[in-house]
């Protein structure tokens, strides 16, 4: 599986990891070695194989409907970039 | 002192031979001396773990302390301490002080062990060598121009160099028993879910399952009374009867039937691993077990599989980190998505962003079946390979990894290269059985050798018995590094 450097600009604009023009090669060729290694999984055939997603099958817990979180959003946004008024700043979403 | 079982180590302080504060005072000591040249640490501070040491004392005094109190403990930096600064090896996380314990660290408070500081490793847990911190490389304390293994390679590193007592790290493909092999130590992942992931930042959550590391099987089996437990707030903490993993040290090994994989022990195991393994099997045979040949068929496709649930996974679980609630924030940037896209492209290393992406498109519309869900299916087989396994034998030994830790920047140009480093550990964790990983000598340039046990579920009281009983027989575990 080989990709190009279109398939990369994609890839990374799903990452939103901005990638500037001089390292789409580097990262086109890494990736598209790691995607040769995946290709091997191809060797097997798993038509009736149920897939697993997990370890341990174990069905997620449920729990009363009760708040049980202390709050402590002062001590959580003093390690934010950025806050006001109680808010976590980013920049205007909305015109 | 410095290599002093905890066993022994609980006895000094419980007898009023040492204190906790000198005996956190002689590892801090040690730190400032040796971390400069190794760079096990990123974290140190000093006041923090000597007013919990002088907190140990008191509970000492009281008599009714148990066996980890007043012991100093390396943590790796991806378990996050209340007040320390928790960076997981990134510069994302580089300013991140954690405003709440991890449900380990919580576990060891509890206990009254000492924090002796946050121990480096590869960014957000992804690597083989420890060469992708954002703090730096640490070297391996047998040869300072040899990788230590990764990710939990400062805590391999701190222990081998008898740094600390012991440490914690965490599993996610091997990255406790690789780093464990290559610095000469012992290391225990347990079953997926033995262990809370609580506080410990995440990289791929159906894989990843912390455990100790420190000099000895007994040391592990301790550690791992602490850390072991339920907890509601992981949704895959397993609900178990509190077990002593203890229990089973001395029992005798005669009749245990070991089997040996024959896809470890073919192309790519390099010779003078093969010959300490082999050496190891012969100790095992004249303890009175017997070996025999077991075929897991499906082990060669767990590394292609695993590069793609691992990345997978790291692509949900690192989307948390925009810039927005905690670490690092871009500068300059113009928009919202513009400030998440430099935020994570300045804050992440590479080979973060490159699993980032391949987890992104394996799992994006036309890729998710071909990648994904084979992955996934492939999965499922390589863990019925162990269950078909189990039935012949009740531990399986292998080598822990191919070869003797690597040179620096061996293998840091080629990621494909580094990710075979962990051909014999992955499937252990695809399957969430627990393995671990046992000193058994020196390879050909004198760096050390581990073999791997690999138990079936929830065996590890049997596989610290294991390993406990050949390191009677041995010492191996208690050889430390010269001259660093």
């Amino acid at each position: 599986m080989s990709l190009n450097l279109a398939d990369v600009k994609r890839i990374a604009t799903l990452a939103r990891i901005a990638v500037e023009e001089c390292e789409m090669p580097g990262y086109l060729q890494q990736l598209s070695n790691i995607l040769d290694l995946a290709e091997e999984m191809q060797a097997v055939d798993t038509t009736a194989i149920e897939p697993m997603a997990h370890a341990q099958d174990v069905v997620l817990r449920l729990r009363d409907d009760a708040a049980t979180e202390p709050d402590r959003h002062a001590a959580f946004q003093a390690i934010a970039p950025q806050v006001e008024a109680d808010l976590y700043l980013v920049p205007k979403v909305i015109e | 002192m410095l290599n002093a079982s905890l066993k022994q180590l609980s006895g000094l302080l419980a007898g009023k031979k040492v204190s906790s504060v000198e005996l956190t005072q002689t590892f801090l000591k040690r730190i400032a001396e040796l971390n400069p040249a190794l760079n096990a640490f990123i974290t140190v501070d000093e006041d923090k773990s000597l007013a919990q040491a002088r907190a140990a004392d008191a509970l000492l005094a009281t008599g009714n302390a148990g066996p980890l109190a007043g012991i100093a403990i390396a943590q790796k930096d991806i378990f996050c301490a209340d007040g320390w600064r928790t960076t997981c090896g990134s510069k994302m996380l580089h300013n991140f002080i954690a405003p709440y314990d991890a449900h380990v660290i919580e576990q060891f408070n509890r206990a009254g062990a000492v924090n002796l500081g946050k121990t480096n490793m590869d960014e957000f847990a992804m690597g083989s060598s420890n060469e992708t911190s954002y703090f730096g490389k640490v070297k391996n304390p047998w040869d300072l121009n040899a990788v230590p293994g990764g990710s939990s390679g400062g805590s391999a590193a701190a222990v081998a160099a008898r740094l600390c007592p012991a440490a914690t790290g965490t599993d996610t493909g091997g990255s406790i028993r690789q780093p464990a092999a290559l610095t000469g130590i012992t290391g225990i992942k347990p079953t997926y879910g033995v262990v809370s992931r609580y506080g410990m930042i995440a990289f791929a959550s159906s894989l990843d399952q912390a455990g100790p590391m420190a000099k000895s099987a007994e040391d592990c089996a301790l550690l791992l009374n602490t850390m072991a437990g339920f907890d509601p707030r992981d949704s895959t903490s397993l609900e178990r009867e509190k077990e002593d993993y203890a229990r089973d040290l001395n029992q005798p090994l005669a009749g245990l039937k070991i089997g040996l994989p024959k896809e470890f022990f073919a192309e790519g195991l390099s010779a003078d691993v093969a010959k300490a393994v082999e050496e190891a099997l012969a100790e095992y045979r004249k303890l009175g077990a017997q070996t025999v040949e077991v075929s897991l068929p499906n082990s060669k496709l767990a590394v292609p599989v695993y590069y793609v649930l691992a990345p997978a996974e790291a692509s949900s679980n690192l989307a948390r980190f925009d810039g927005v609630r905690y670490g690092y924030r871009a500068p300059e940037y113009g928009d919202l998505v513009d400030m998440y896209q430099k935020t994570r492209a300045q804050g992440f290393g590479a080979e973060v962003k490159r699993r980032i992406m391949i987890g992104s498109y394996v799992l994006s519309a036309g890729y998710y079946d071909a990648y994904y869900l084979k992955a996934q299916k492939l999965r499922r087989l390589i863990a019925q390979d162990f269950t078909d396994a189990f039935k012949q034998c009740d531990v399986i030994i292998g080598p822990t990894a191919p070869t003797t830790a690597f040179n620096l920047g061996e293998k840091s140009d080629d990621p494909v290269s580094m990710y075979l480093s962990d051909i014999y550990t992955i499937a252990v964790n695809l399957a969430g059985l627990p393995g671990m990983s046992v000193p058994a000598g020196f390879g050909a340039n004198g760096r050390p050798v581990g073999f791997q046990v690999i138990g079936n579920y929830f065996s590890e009281a049997k596989m610290l018995n294991v390993a406990h009983q050949y390191q009677l027989a041995t010492d191996w575990h208690t050889r430390m590094p010269q001259g660093i």
